[in-house]
């Protein structure tokens, strides 16, 4: 899991039937400053994030399908599992 | 999940059993700014509708197999969708509402 941000919306109309339904996000992954990096994702969103939002990202396949209930053998990877509302970090 | 351009289509007649009828095409794997990042590829098509030219998402490896109608398939990459539109609004000036805890300077007490 890593924790991203929220930068856009993804429309797609054909997809793979395990995606009906869904809002698709593109999230681009943060260091440990809150500064993007270039890594991102195309996300399934479970918890009703929008553009903008510090998100935890779900980046593996058995993880994602027990999320996603209603198909047991969906194509899905990445997904949208919470909005962050605080972090900290331990001194060094 | 990434975004990846279609720029060509591939044709094998002798094909691993549970393969018959899937559509393989090639692919450009793209970054967030839709620049192609490294080789082109082999993606199966898990939407059945794609073709070349198309802006579509991809998943890789194990999950690529679930999108086609035979689930243990050798099978790495696959088409999940075609794209439509990707808006990006501009969230330069907008602050996030989270509570980012920096680490703390020598001497403070956690």
């Amino acid at each position: 899991m890593y924790i991203g941000r929220v930068t856009g919306t993804v429309v797609a109309t054909i997809h793979q039937e395990t995606f009906d339904g869904y809002k698709l996000l593109l999230v681009e992954q943060l260091d440990l400053n809150g500064k993007s990096t270039r890594t991102y994702d195309i996300a399934v969103d479970v918890v009703q994030a929008g553009v903008g939002d510090v998100v935890l990202v779900l980046d593996e396949g058995n993880s994602a399908r027990q999320i996603i209930r209603k198909e047991p053998d969906g194509a899905i990877r990445a997904v949208i599992v919470g909005v962050v509302d605080e972090i900290s970090l331990a001194g060094q | 999940m990434k975004f990846a351009r279609v720029i060509g289509t591939l044709v094998a007649t002798q094909k691993y059993q549970g393969l018959e009828g899937i559509k393989f095409l090639v692919v450009q794997e793209l970054d967030r700014d839709f620049k192609p990042v490294g080789d082109p590829t082999i993606a199966a098509d898990g939407t059945a509708q794609a073709g070349p030219g198309m802006l579509t998402y991809v998943v890789a490896s194990r999950e690529a197999a679930l999108a086609l109608p035979e689930k243990f398939v050798p099978v790495d990459l696959a088409i999940v969708g075609i794209i439509d539109e990707v808006d990006r609004p501009d969230i330069s000036r907008q602050v996030p509402v989270v509570n980012w805890h920096k680490k703390p300077t020598a001497g403070e007490v956690q």
